[in-house]
């Protein structure tokens, strides 16, 4: 291991300099071609599965294409912006869109407090409590969405729903027998937002977790040398620390609660009146097969919505990476 | 009860077993008196570990609740009180579930559970292997047309699958890949594959090529270098993204909704055609939830073993630059 071995290996292998002998340049040529090599498989089934359909759906939501067109064979015609005219001035796909951007707003705050609470209780917990409590979240977090529904829908059942009990119990009364949360599109949000609160606490409170442990302790007691206070430790000194990993977790919330597809329907299936209680994914969904034309322009309005709020997901991150 | 065993574990713990952050303590405070806790921090302790019990309970409860019903005779599940412990357990509601189709010309759980296990199988096999070597290339070489790919794989992961789920219909009917493992599994793949590329990335650029490069200089070729020395460091990372892509297979719902039919049906479906009052108008409940408690167990088992990986694999993968 001579130093000028080492030298000449790394300044190979630091090739974002621009190579200048032509030793160098014809190494970065096969380093490229390496590299596509590589990634060759992925960029096939990235390509075929999600660029082309994307392309698709965009030209198709200019069309008035429906299955019609597709079991004939014959083409369908161009029809510009109609399709996407009709979806804001005739169909229900604005209060659809509101509803579910409501509900994102909701479930995401309420996913970011309730995770973020749970990771600081875990923190200042004993060795045993912490390892109970991360068991129930982890049973909580493993549960599928849909086994998840079909529990809480039991559990929140119209005739022999514990919670029905429960209330009537405390209550002393009679009163809730027979109530039906789904029904009624705000409780039926409730039970919704009851169910993915649930499910998604975990995730955000084990990474929040995880991203506390990476504090360093020693700057922490520097701080409170200095006489920092918990609350002003936690906001200069913890939160800064935390603010990478919070990013990511709350855009793959805002994402994730955008798109919420399962509970939705299952409790929909339940009980729920579909047309008061669809959101983004349920509305898409039970427009059915056949408009294609239709059905493409909701596609691409949620593709734009979605790029849109994670586009500064996106900027940092390639900011991260420039290093 | 449990705040006399919490006020234990408060004075047993005080000191040293407590959370590593926002607890620190300067070296001269170690004396021996403030070892013994002061009322204020007994009290803290009990409401914390109080919190951390409501905490369990909520966490906990829906999954008691399913398994407890799973074990509960149907006569006792349809009554107006329910009974909080299986007191006269029976096996009948898991024998249904096993048995039975989900509906007329629905599969049953064995044939849903066999469909799982391969799709699920087959994703997680090939999309380690693609974005392995996607995730190399990103990590490893500079090259012209890098940063256009982190854009589209960064991109990739904010689209919404089912914002294309008819376009995506449209191409495995034209494929005549409707209601296969094969059509399922590669729309499964598309929809994992970005973000194992992503996690696996950072997990590459955190094993320092220069360990590669010392390797080199004691007479490795660069990929035996990469095969000896970078490979067996990625386990972990191999874990923690064939388990995301484990569980979105396993839970996967719309698509496999959309495309499968039949006796073809995944789990999810399945347990969706078999909760559906629709056909026979009487639910078996009990059968329900020995049918959730099947499908979900499988995965907390799993969630529960390898759990430290996970969020630590998570926050390493997403942060690391």
């Amino acid at each position: 291991m001579t130093a000028t071995a080492v030298d000449t290996a790394s300044t190979t292998g630091r090739s974002a300099d621009l190579p200048r002998t032509p030793r160098e340049k014809s190494r970065a040529r096969r380093d490229a071609r390496s590299a596509w090599t590589l990634l060759g498989p992925s960029l096939i089934i990235l390509g075929v599965m999600i660029g082309y359909p994307a392309v698709i759906m965009v030209v198709q939501s200019f069309t008035d294409y429906t299955v019609k067109n597709k079991v004939l064979g014959t083409p369908a015609n161009f029809v510009w912006f109609e399709n996407y005219i009709a979806l804001f001035s005739e169909s229900d796909f604005p209060a659809v869109l509101m509803r579910s951007l409501g509900l994102m707003v909701v479930l995401t705050v309420l996913n970011m407090l309730v995770g973020t609470l749970v990771a600081i209780l875990m923190t200042r917990l004993s060795r045993a409590w912490r390892i109970t409590v991360s068991v129930g979240l982890l049973l909580a977090w493993a549960m599928p969405a849909l086994t998840a529904t079909v529990v809480w829908g039991w559990i929140f059942d119209t005739q022999y729903g514990v919670v029905n009990w429960v209330l009537n119990t405390i209550t002393g009364t009679s009163d809730w027998t027979n109530h039906s949360w789904l029904l009624n599109p705000w409780s039926f949000y409730l039970v919704l937002t009851i169910i993915v609160v649930w499910q998604s606490v975990p995730f955000v409170a084990f990474t929040t977790y995880a991203a506390l442990g990476q504090v360093p302790g020693e700057v922490l007691e520097a701080a409170s040398l200095d006489g920092a206070t918990g609350v002003k430790r936690f906001y200069l000194v913890v939160f800064p620390y935390l603010r990478s990993v919070l990013t990511v977790v709350l855009v793959l919330q805002i994402i994730w609660n955008l798109r919420i597809f399962t509970q939705v329907y299952a409790l929909q299936s339940r009980g729920g009146i579909a047309a008061e209680t669809n959101v983004l994914g349920t509305y898409l969904f039970r427009q059915g097969v056949g408009e294609f034309g239709a059905t493409s322009a909701i596609g691409v309005v949620m593709v734009i919505l979605l790029l849109a709020l994670s586009w500064g997901y996106v900027r940092t991150t390639l900011k991260e990476e420039e290093l | 009860m449990s705040t006399n065993v919490s006020t234990q574990l408060g004075t047993i713990g005080v000191d040293d077993v407590l959370g590593e952050v926002g607890d620190t303590k300067t070296p001269k405070r170690r004396s021996i008196e403030a070892r013994r806790p002061s009322a204020k921090k007994v009290a803290t302790r009990t409401l914390l570990n109080i919190a951390a019990a409501i905490v369990f309970f909520c966490s906990i409860f829906p999954v008691y609740w399913m398994v407890n019903m799973s074990f509960t005779p149907n006569k006792a599940i349809i009554s107006r009180t329910p009974s909080f412990l299986p007191l006269n357990s029976t096996l009948n509601n898991y024998i249904t579930a096993w048995n039975r189709e989900a509906a007329p010309g629905q599969t049953d759980f064995p044939h849903a559970l066999l469909a799982t296990v391969i799709v699920t199988v087959g994703v997680l096999v090939v999309t380690l292997l693609f974005a392995f070597l996607a995730s190399v290339a990103v990590a490893r070489f500079h090259f012209r047309g890098r940063r256009g790919f982190i854009i589209a794989v960064l991109i990739v992961q904010m689209i919404p699958g089912e914002a294309m789920m008819f376009t995506i219909y449209g191409m495995i009917d034209d494929w005549r890949l409707m209601n296969t493992l094969l059509g399922l599994g590669i729309v499964y793949t598309s929809t994992v594959i970005a973000f194992t590329i992503w996690t696996l990335r950072g997990f590459v650029a955190g094993v320092p090529a220069e360990l590669e490069e010392a390797a080199m200089i004691d007479g490795c070729t660069k990929s035996q270098a990469f095969w000896r020395v970078t490979f067996p460091l990625l386990a972990p990372g191999l874990v923690a993204t064939s388990i995301f892509a484990f569980i979105q297979c396993w839970n996967e719902f719309l698509m496999a909704l959309l495309l499968m039919k039949g006796y073809n049906l995944t789990l999810m479906p399945w347990l969706n055609a078999f909760q559906s009052t629709s056909v026979s108008g009487a639910v078996n409940w009990g059968a329900v939830m020995a049918g959730s408690t099947l499908i979900a167990v499988p995965v907390m088992i799993f969630f529960l073993i390898v759990q430290g990986r996970m969020s630590g694999g998570l926050v390493a993968g997403a942060v690391k630059g």
